[in-house]
């Protein structure tokens, strides 16, 4: 987190729903999607801004890994325009979403179960010579690529602590170190917005600490951020800015401690007379 | 004694020949499919019927061979496509009921009347084989070691058939090794986690689709010269299924699953009916409890029992890993 609230790149941003960023990497207009009847999104208008982490909370079934799953082209949107640092996303498979720069991990992991830890995270190096067909059949024309992927690879491995059991199966690994491969997989498609859904949930606590050391080391690094969180401790101590879902659309979003502090948001959040435990947290 | 011998050596003979070569062909097709991409193809014969029929008929209207092959290679892919296009963007059981609806509905209709012209209906198609037989290195006599002997005709297909399986295996293991490989592993994985990193899981499935089918139809070729005819109720969709157990038995998503799988399934099958049969004709096995005609049947069954012991009790193949096997378990 940002040492004194003036160097703060949104000091001086309203806390309102949708109020423009300086400079934002994710553009979101009118984004809806509906189950039947009910309504699951209904963004209006959102902003996210670069190089910060941006968390985003709201109770269960409020609509965030809808979101998320709209953004990705995971799912599709019923209306709406979205664009990563101004390239129009809206229609565009997942695929082609990732490869723009916005590369998500899930909330139910997605660990390559029966590829090694060091497989998946090869997986994830973007533009390889060698995924294409008769490029394939040369060794000649993706050796040397090969070799600089591995290299990352085995550096984020070590970042990320998992360098020990680089040559295991995937699907060996705790739930807490699954968290980490994916993230440490989508890092290697070098993005440049990370949609994080849920990456500590089931994650033991020693190493909640380390995941959010990462995450904000990333965030140093230049990398943009958006990741759904539950634990309100957790958002409160790493957000740079918090947007609160409920109900599908944008009830707030400002610095965590104005969120934190709306009554709306503790209303829909965290319920009802919540309101004084809140104030102590935060 | 003598009679034992005799029947090992005709199960060796058979495994090693050409239904040996022809299904660990199919097998390699299959297991780029199921094994590596996690494709549902329940209709591998498809591929092998395309690849035959095309193949005869092309030779039929008066071209060679070496027109008539790449002819049925190229109708494999297109059936790849037209498999592909509309159900590999579903989940996979829809290709899988898809494939074994094809399977059944290209062999009746090249067994049809209104094709008949073209296919020669229920009677097929003869005389597609003397050109390739022409090619024939061998000189006419008996080769082999031992009581496992055969003529040169079956020789020269069985060169040609372990040949092709030699090639389109070294072929699946330089894809494999290769990252288009890992993309396709990740695919048969999970493809959503393939798609959130950017791969386009659709084009790589659609690629192993139709070089799996094009390495089926070459074994339906294979097949088709060795019998120097193309039926249409030679392609059952019980043939797909024999497959499926040799990848199986050989091991699923490995690199020599399929020749393994073969050899030891036509062993198998064909040491049964052979014992089964001594037993009838030597009095051991009652009349009222098994007669002649019935071997044929009651060796699948003897098979049957075989695989599900093997899948109790080494669930990952000849080849397979047992521990991949237990982590996709959990």
């Amino acid at each position: 987190m940002p040492a004194d609230a003036a160097a703060h790149p949104l000091a001086g941003v309203d806390a309102r729903p949708g109020v423009p960023k300086p400079d934002p990497i994710l553009v979101v207009d009118g984004v809806s999607r509906a189950f039947g009847g009910l309504r699951a999104v209904d963004v209006a208008h959102l902003e996210v801004q670069r190089g910060l982490i941006t968390s985003m909370i709201g109770p269960n079934g409020a609509g965030k890994t809808t979101l998320f799953n709209l953004l990705t082209g995971f799912d599709s949107a019923d209306s709406g325009t979205w664009a990563l640092d101004g390239r129009p996303l809206q229609r565009a498979a997942p695929h082609t979403i990732a490869r723009a720069g916005m590369v998500r991990t899930f909330q139910l992991t997605k660990a390559l179960a029966k590829m090694s830890v060091l497989e998946n995270l090869l997986l994830g190096a973007p533009g390889q010579r060698g995924e294409r067909l008769l490029s394939a059949l040369l060794p000649v024309r993706w050796r040397d690529q090969e070799r600089g992927v591995l290299e990352r690879a085995e550096a984020l491995l070590e970042r990320f602590t998992l360098a020990h059991m680089r040559d295991d199966y995937a699907g060996t690994l705790s739930g807490g170190q699954r968290k980490l491969l994916e993230m440490a997989r989508a890092l290697m498609a070098e993005p440049s917005l990370v949609l994080l859904d849920e990456p500590m949930a089931g994650v033991n606590p020693a190493l909640v600490q380390s995941l959010l050391g990462h995450v904000t080391a990333l965030r140093d690094e230049g990398m943009s951020i958006i990741f759904i969180e539950h634990d309100m401790d957790v958002v409160m101590g790493i957000s740079d800015w918090v947007v609160c879902l409920a109900q599908g659309a944008i009830i707030a979003e400002g610095l965590p401690r104005v969120v934190g502090a709306d009554p709306l948001v503790i209303d829909a959040y965290l319920g009802t007379g919540q309101a004084d435990r809140s104030e102590e947290g935060s | 004694m003598e009679e034992l011998l005799k029947i090992v050596a005709d199960a060796i003979r058979g495994a090693i020949g050409v239904q040996g070569a022809a299904f660990a062909l199919a097998a390699v097709g299959l297991n780029l499919h199921f094994g590596y991409t996690g494709l549902l193809n329940f209709g591998h014969i498809a591929f092998m019927a395309v690849g035959a029929y095309t193949m005869a008929i092309v030779v039929d209207n008066g071209a060679s061979i070496w027109i008539a092959v790449p002819c049925g290679l190229g109708a494999a892919v297109v059936l790849g496509l037209l498999l592909g296009i509309p159900t590999l963007r579903l989940r996979a059981d829809y290709l899988a009921i898809t494939t074994i609806a094809v399977g059944e509905i290209i062999r009746i209709s090249i067994r049809s009347s209104a094709f008949e012209p073209v296919t020669g209906g229920v009677f097929g198609l003869q005389g597609f084989a003397n050109e390739f037989f022409a090619l024939n290195p061998f000189s006419p006599g008996t080769y082999g070691v031992w009581r496992i002997t055969f003529s040169e005709r079956s020789l020269w297909v069985m060169t040609v058939g372990w040949t092709l399986v030699a090639l389109t295996t070294l072929l699946v293991w330089a894809l494999m090794r290769a990252p288009w490989g890992r993309v396709v592993k990740a695919i048969r994985e999970d493809e959503d986690a393939a798609r959130s990193l950017g791969k386009n899981v659709f084009a790589f499935k659609i690629q192993s689709l139709c070089i799996g089918g094009a390495i089926g139809a070459l074994a339906g070729m294979v097949l088709a010269m060795e019998a120097q005819a193309v039926v249409p109720d030679r392609y059952l969709p019980q043939t797909t299924f024999f497959i499926w157990t040799v990848m199986i038995l050989g091991g699923a998503g490995t690199i020599k699953g399929p020749i393994a799988g073969s050899i030891v399934f036509w062993f198998i099958v064909l040491a049964t009916e052979g014992l089964l049969r001594q037993g009838i004709d030597s009095g051991l096995i009652p009349d009222w409890l098994l007669s002649s005609q019935q071997v044929a049947a009651v060796r699948f069954v003897l098979v049957g029992l075989l695989l599900m012991a093997l899948m109790i009790w080494r669930p990952q193949g000849i080849f397979g890993k047992r521990e991949e096997v237990l982590v996709g378990a959990r």
